[in-house]
């Protein structure tokens, strides 16, 4: 029990919980597990700018959804003060190809010499902190939804759309990690 | 006191506990999703790497098993026709796929930003919670993005 609260899951334990937050959101209240709407959600609180696309009640829509993200982030510290310090245990081959790259730090969830405040301002930091986050919200926010909206709530749906906008994610990330990065990392 | 007031202290007071009791169901529910995208690892650039190199089975493995579970508990659900606590029935509205556009090149521009960052909306909250506090920047970065999209979106094709 020490173990499944301070140890990673195997694959077999977190596909599974991940998944059953969509018939538990249903059954709470009829809410659909997502994420990126969140941010929508925080536009049209904080700056909606008279823009038709913000121009919704978000409390009545989405503030379980901020909530639900606010929890997200509590989860992930309490998380990381149970847990040991292990490093991600990534296969041999992405270590290989990564140091190829030019990343040497594997401890940690992310490699420091990249997602650090002092990295913020260089090249690949700011590629992949600023441009990457910017992304993020505007593709999530165009496709209608974000891994868990689409790639798990929508497809387990069998929702066509869905299916479109996975296929999307994977072309996206394929390039990205393939041609995009030997160029700034 | 007015009568609007009276009528709006009234309504307060008349309003189901429950709803107050959902809104930190919620919350918890967060909490315990912060949790398993932390122990499940999928908040990691390195595993997301690993993925995008197809040099691990790991990271299909669990969204496999996550589309499976929640697609068995949705058609589990249509099937016995089950309700919500508050017995309402349950809706899953279907998308509108229209040229199907928006799905195409709005997934294909999040899989950039995914890989760039090595994570996707969830993650990056649950990060900041885990101490990489810089993808604050990302976030602040992402709610630009959206922004900009509220302003494109009369101009974009969907």
């Amino acid at each position: 029990m020490i173990g499944f609260i301070s140890d990673p899951w195997p694959w077999y334990v977190a596909g599974p919980v991940i998944g059953l937050f969509v018939p538990a959101l249903l059954i709470l209240d009829n809410r659909l597990f997502g994420v990126s709407s969140s941010m929508r959600h925080v536009c049209a609180a904080v700056f909606p700018a008279k823009l038709d696309y913000f121009r919704y009640d978000w409390k009545r829509t989405g503030l379980w959804n901020l909530l639900f993200v606010a929890g997200i982030l509590v989860g992930g510290f309490l998380a990381s003060q149970w847990g040991g310090s292990h490093d991600v245990a990534i296969s041999e081959s992405t270590r290989i190809a990564l140091t190829k790259l030019g990343i040497h730090n594997f401890s940690g969830l992310a490699p420091r010499e990249v997602f650090s405040w002092t990295a913020l301002l260089t090249l690949k930091g700011f590629v992949s902190i600023v441009v990457g986050g910017f992304l993020v919200g505007f593709g999530t926010a165009y496709a209608g939804g974000c891994t868990s909206g689409h790639a798990i709530s929508g497809l387990a749906d069998l929702q066509l759309s869905s299916l479109i906008a996975v296929i999307g994610f994977f072309a996206g990330g394929l390039i990205a990690t393939h041609f995009l990065f030997p160029l700034f990392l | 006191m007015s009568t609007e007031q009276a009528s709006q202290t009234r309504n307060i007071d008349q309003a189901p506990e429950q709803d107050e009791n959902i809104l930190l169901t919620y919350f918890l529910f967060g909490i315990f999703f912060g949790i398993t995208l932390t122990r499940s690892e999928v908040l990691s650039w390195f595993r997301i790497q690993e993925m995008f190199r197809f040099q691990s089975p790991r990271m299909y493995e669990i969204i496999a098993s996550a589309i499976a579970v929640a697609g068995a508990s949705v058609a589990l659900i249509k099937r016995l026709g089950l309700r919500t606590i508050s017995g309402e029935s349950i809706e899953l509205p279907p998308k509108i796929i229209g040229h199907g556009v928006r799905y195409a090149a709005g997934g294909t521009i999040f899989g950039l930003g995914w890989a760039l960052t090595g994570a996707c909306p969830g993650p990056l909250f649950a990060l900041v919670g885990n101490g990489v506090t810089v993808m604050i920047v990302a976030i602040i970065s992402a709610l630009a993005g959206t922004w900009t999209y509220g302003i494109l979106r009369p101009k974009l094709p969907h």
